[in-house]
């Protein structure tokens, strides 16, 4: 809750992504910069080897890293990746590590713990290990291995989206720990709802920008009054993402319905993904459909993180659920006692 | 500015929350001994004053005025708490709906000793409804054109002009106006004043306007040289327009801008089972965009709370939250598959309430057109 410790966070990691924008790939040397800082590890426990500080900390970088398009993973590796180690207290290794979205079969031979099975693992073929959730009957445990057989695949925005393949690997590290895979992705969810609302707001500051210096029929497009429309319902729209997105970290944060508000706030911010890209591109006419405006950096991720985790019909059907079981659509939404 | 509407996320105090219960065991009460029926829209046409004097009794109207003054010293957040949970009921808050929520705050900020003696107690006791009196026949979206014009005469003020649309003046113990006190038509923002008038008043003619659901819940109010006392001047003279303006964020953000159809989606969704798999989505649908409206109207009254006035969040939340209101209303229609049914009970009782009040939603209080060139200025572009 400490709102002049974000606005330093905000300023510092600012400078370091200030126009390294990427359209997919992995920018080595801007991860470097993060690694120096430590900033690629905020909010993972100092005693795992991260950087300390809070969920909400953390959130700041994800949101910026958004914001500005760049081609770097923090949400796969701290958000994901270190929140897993933390769980099982199991020490954050060297260089890239990034999580495995899927759960893989392991069992023990010698006093290892061996994988085998395939598994989402956004950025792999970046990275020096994954941290996996590897489940051996009723035991899971977070397991720490190198990266080795993968197929490649990218997101629209071309980003990495790569299938690890495991066959009999040997887990280099392993505890046993109390999560699972569901919160595993509630976990991711939370992060993507970040990451829409950060690119979100990319889009409205491109648009605002646009508009008042593009002039048509001899004035600012900004003069126009459907335009100005255009422009107001997309604030309202980055707005909603960006509140939903605080407030699904704030109920995390305080334990307090965390499940129903990480759901809300996926289905809000993926269902906000599509007003956002269409009035974005809307606004910005044909210049902004070229490969080198910045636009399509921020709408490409916009069309491709509303999907990962969940879309807004997989999480609305969750909130359903919720309704019917608590019998009272106001209190579920309200929360409280009925 | 800056690039988004400055808002943080709000998270709610134990006393909120312990408030909430309150509120939500009292209206399980009073519906079980059949005391209100759940209306959609009901803060605007639901009347019911001895309803409203049991929410006095309760403690639950001037909960935010000094207690010097009848009220409850309570923070505009447990305030947020305890009308949320009105409006989700679908209770019958329209008697004193103004002024608890309007006129309460503006006779404490702009009013005289002698006005807040005057008016305070009685809007916490239930017991003082007030009407505002802003639209007139040329003065719609743009207020500033208004006409009404108030002169000096025998230590008081003479008034003459005509309102429209003016809820709940012909059950109101009194009417706040915005009058023109100086200047010219073409003087605009400058020059308006707004003035307290006691009702009933000889020389001011209160007549219904009809709906198209042909119910009475509106008024035209005709000043005909109605002369009021010196002491009916709120605020100072000429300064009626930024007045009017800063009750504005009030008047926009609050919970009633997107829970209006809330008893409609209620009733709906505690009939429903996951058997209909697209009523369940739809379901899923409204809820987030619910929670989200919620976490965005809590956020502007945290704001107000802390002494900002976040006019352009205002009118953000006002344009998404009454476009939610006909959402839910076109959202249960379309699945329910019932015709409504104007007096009946259950859903087709309500989708008749609530169908031909749409239209009001992105109209009353700005239309969403205002808002949005409300917000685009705010981001600098207008």
């Amino acid at each position: 809750m400490n709102d002049e410790l974000h606005e330093e966070i905000r300023a510092a990691v600012g400078a370091i992504l200030k126009g390294r924008s990427a359209r997919g790939g992995f920018d080595a040397a801007l991860w470097k910069d993060l690694s120096d800082t430590g900033f690629h590890l905020l909010g993972v426990p100092e005693e795992v080897g991260g950087s300390g500080g809070g969920l909400r900390d953390l959130a700041v970088v994800v949101d910026l890293v958004a914001f500005h398009a760049s081609a770097a993973p923090v949400a796969e590796s701290a958000f994901l990746a270190g929140w897993l180690l933390a769980q099982a207290g199991v020490a954050v290794p060297g260089g890239l590590v990034v999580a495995s979205l899927d759960e893989v079969e392991a069992h023990r031979r010698g006093g290892s713990l061996r994988l085998s099975g395939r598994a989402a693992v956004p950025w792999a073929r970046h990275a020096d290990h994954i941290v996996v959730l590897a489940r051996d009957g009723d035991e899971v445990s977070v397991a720490v291995v190198p990266v080795g057989e993968l197929e490649k695949a990218e997101n629209l925005a071309g980003e990495p989206r790569d299938i690890a393949v495991f066959d009999d690997v040997e887990a280099l590290t392993a505890a046993p720990v109390g999560v699972d895979v569901d919160d595993l992705r509630l976990r991711g969810a939370l992060a993507r709802s970040v990451q829409l609302a950060g690119a979100a707001r990319a889009v409205l500051k491109s648009a605002r920008q646009y508009v008042a210096e593009r002039e048509q029929f001899g004035r600012p497009l900004a003069r126009f009054q459907a335009v100005q429309q255009h422009l107001a319902a997309l604030a309202a729209e980055v707005t909603a993402m960006r509140i939903s997105a605080d407030a699904a970290l704030l109920a995390v944060e305080a334990h307090h319905r965390p499940e129903f508000a990480v759901a809300a706030a996926k289905a809000t911010t993926s269902a906000g993904a599509h007003v956002v890209a269409t009035i974005g591109h809307q606004l910005h006419g044909a210049l902004g459909y070229s490969a080198e405006h910045h636009l399509g950096a921020a709408t490409t991720r916009l069309w491709s993180w509303r999907e990962e985790f969940g879309n807004e019909a997989h999480w609305q059907d969750r909130l359903a659920a919720a309704v019917v079981a608590e019998g009272s659509w106001w209190s579920t939404v309200a929360g409280g006692a009925r | 500015m800056t690039a988004t509407i400055d808002l943080a996320a709000h998270r709610p105090g134990d006393s909120e929350l312990r408030l909430r219960d309150e509120v939500r065991q009292f209206l399980d009460d009073q519906r079980a001994a059949g005391a209100f029926r759940p209306r959609s829209d009901a803060w605007m046409s639901a009347a019911d004053p001895a309803f409203s004097r049991r929410l006095g009794a309760r403690g639950w109207l001037g909960m935010t005025l000094p207690t010097r003054y009848g009220g409850h010293d309570r923070s505009p957040l447990e305030r947020f708490a305890v009308v949320e949970e009105l409006l989700a009921a679908g209770a019958p808050v329209a008697a004193h709906w103004i002024a608890d929520r309007q006129m309460a705050p503006s006779v404490l900020r702009n009013g005289t000793e002698e006005q807040r003696r005057r008016y305070l107690p009685g809007i916490a006791r239930g017991e003082c409804f007030f009407a505002i009196g802003m639209s007139e026949p040329d003065a719609g979206s743009d207020l500033a054109a208004v006409r009404t014009r108030a002169r000096e005469a025998d230590g008081g003020w003479e008034i003459t002009g005509t309102k429209l649309w003016t809820t709940g003046a012909h059950f109101a113990h009194a009417i706040v106006l915005l009058a023109r006190t100086d200047g010219a038509p073409g003087d605009r923002h400058n020059g308006l004043s707004q003035f307290v008038v006691d009702l009933p008043h000889p020389a001011v003619h209160v007549r219904p306007i009809t709906t198209i659901d042909g119910e009475h819940h509106f008024n035209e109010v005709v000043l005909d040289h109605a002369v009021v006392p010196a002491g009916a001047l709120l605020g100072e003279r000429g300064a009626g327009w930024r007045q009017v303006v800063a009750e504005l964020a009030h008047e926009r953000s609050g919970p009633e801008r997107f829970l209006s159809t809330a008893p409609l989606l209620e009733t709906w969704s505690s009939e429903l089972r996951l058997t209909d798999p697209v009523a369940a989505r739809e379901v899923g649908r409204l809820t987030a965009r619910a929670w989200t409206l919620r976490q965005l109207s809590l956020a502007v009254a945290a704001a107000l709370a802390a002494g900002r006035s976040p006019e352009v969040a205002a009118a953000l939340v006002k344009d998404l939250g009454s476009r939610f209101e006909g959402d839910v209303v076109e959202t249960v229609r379309r699945l329910a598959g019932i015709e409504p049914r104007p007096g009946a009970d259950g859903l087709a009782g309500l989708l008749a309430d609530a169908i031909p009040h749409t239209p009001a939603f992105t109209l009353r209080g700005g239309t969403n057109e205002i808002l949005r060139s409300v917000v685009a200025r705010g981001l600098g572009v207008r």
